[in-house]
């Protein structure tokens, strides 16, 4: 049996395509997927992001536990709602997964964690606060639902469609967040668009849902949230890195703390490990669609593709590929689709941001 | 779901329609895009190529996956529609217009061998379940 968030009823009324993601009854897409995507990029989409889990540290020493559990540096943290991007490694260096930490209090941090982790997460966390803090809660909020409105008229239609909302959102910088009421209301997102995640009570989701709907935010499936989060060169957790790959070898060393003095779970093992990969972005000369395991050929060696897609904005094949170290930017490698070997340019990532092509400026 | 009833079907879900000329014009059917969703890349067969009837012989891909495309019938291919090479996307809108590449027939008794518009609705319903 399927797990179903508190939108699952809106999403059937839009004629969702609903899919099992993690065990989670979703919505892939409302009809286009490449029509959602373009509504993010050009206007305003909103997303259920229900299925991911608010897990709230709480207690003294909260900070303590966190330094010594996240790869990132939670001292970057000092202003009441700051966000930070970190990966939680275990001893050996490996991704247990990545997440978003918020710091509210000294005694309150909450971390938003992907869906198919969320149990191994907790099961970690409660192992890892028994041995550094016993005193500390791990309380996972399983009653919130999560929606995520993102794109160049998502503020603007956040506000319209929650009147109250625009006097204390607005001044938010990006990677901040606030409480209002019952809300908690993020200026984060996974598409490279400006816009909020907004955690509130599972009842009152659906109500919000509507009032969004009626200023013009289309519903957005999983699916356009895959190529917009490619597209905007974040990693998701699965593919690009998992429990058999470090940071270093995942595009992620910029979240990895390595200079401070602090100590944490898996540094040892960061120190102590060769890094032999790197991940690259790659955009297919040839005309054709990227996927994941593809076998990338480099005059290094091979590599292979840990996500690929049709990118919409781009109108081209666009990739996130390991290969080994020395493969740079602007190198043409070979990328084994089907039985063809076609021709991929070594690329910066991001490719897309804020609605435009990097790759073209 | 639309399954023209003039036309011919296979399990793969590929639809067939014989031409005033005596070719036979390929494509994928309403419900093999649907299932399929947004089409970003064709790769059709090239022209004067020999098929076998069930050879894989063009590709389809959408954001979500690629799908083979298998030969109806044996042939040699005489057409390919180029359109589709720039505008994949009129399989999604235009399933049954958007033809995608055209054999002549090496027998055209083979199209009395594939399935009716009812045999393919009651092979739809069946892999749903």
């Amino acid at each position: 049996m399927l797990k179903q968030t508190p939108l699952n009823a809106r999403h059937r009324e839009a004629n969702a395509k609903l899919v099992d993601f993690s065990g989670w009854e979703m919505p892939i897409h409302y009809g286009s997927q490449i029509e959602e995507h373009h509504a993010v990029r050009n206007d305003a989409g909103m997303f259920d992001v229900s299925h991911m889990l608010p897990v709230d540290i709480k207690g003294e020493g909260a900070r303590a536990f966190l330094r010594q559990l996240l790869a990132n540096n939670v001292d970057k943290l000092q202003t009441t709602g700051k966000a930070l991007y970190s990966c939680m490694l275990h001893e050996g260096g490996g991704v247990v997964d990545d997440l978003i930490v918020y710091f509210m209090t000294e005694t309150w941090f909450r971390m938003v964690v992907n869906a198919g982790c969320a149990e191994k997460d907790i099961a970690w966390m409660e192992t890892q606060r028994d041995r550094y803090a016993p005193g500390l809660q791990i309380l996972p909020c399983r009653d919130l639902a999560m929606i995520a409105i993102q794109g160049p008229n998502a503020a603007k239609k956040f506000w319209q469609s929650l009147p109250g909302s625009e006097g204390p959102t607005h001044l938010m910088k990006p990677f901040t967040a606030i409480v209002i009421g019952t809300m908690f209301v993020a200026r984060t997102g996974y598409t490279g668009e400006d816009g909020f995640e907004i955690m509130l009570p599972a009842r009152a989701a659906p109500y919000m849902w509507q009032a969004m709907l009626e200023a013009g935010v289309k519903p957005i499936g999983l699916g356009a949230r895959d190529t917009l989060r490619l597209e905007a060169g974040m990693n998701l957790f699965g593919q690009d890195m998992d429990e058999r790959v470090t940071p270093l070898e995942s595009g992620l060393a910029w979240t990895v703390d390595l200079k401070s003095e602090r100590d944490f779970i898996g540094k040892d093992a960061l120190l102590r490990l060769p890094v032999s990969r790197q991940l690259v972005g790659l955009v297919l000369e040839d005309r054709g669609v990227l996927r994941s395991h593809q076998k990338v050929f480099t005059a290094q060696g091979e590599g292979e593709v840990t996500s690929g897609t049709f990118s919409p904005t781009l109108n081209c094949g666009i990739a996130l590929a390991r290969v080994p170290v020395g493969v740079e930017q602007g190198d043409t490698v070979a990328v084994e689709i089907r039985d063809k070997r076609l021709q991929a340019r070594v690329v910066k990532y991001p490719f897309v941001r804020n609605g435009k092509n990097l790759l073209t400026g | 779901m639309s399954i023209p009833a003039d036309l011919k079907y296979t399990k793969s879900h590929e639809w067939v329609r014989l031409e005033a000329d005596g070719m036979v014009a390929v494509g994928i059917t309403d419900h093999a895009q649907e299932l399929l969703g947004d089409m970003v890349f064709v790769e059709n067969p090239v022209l004067g190529r020999v098929l076998a009837a069930g050879e894989e012989c063009a590709v389809v891909e959408s954001v979500k996956a690629a799908s083979d495309v298998y030969a109806p019938i044996a042939g040699e291919v005489v057409a390919v529609n180029d359109a589709l090479e720039s505008s994949p996307d009129l399989l999604n809108k235009d399933p049954y217009g958007a033809w995608m590449f055209k054999v002549r027939p090496a027998d055209a008794g083979d199209l009395a061998g594939l399935m009716d518009a009812a045999a393919y609705q009651a092979h739809v319903d069946a892999e749903a379940h």
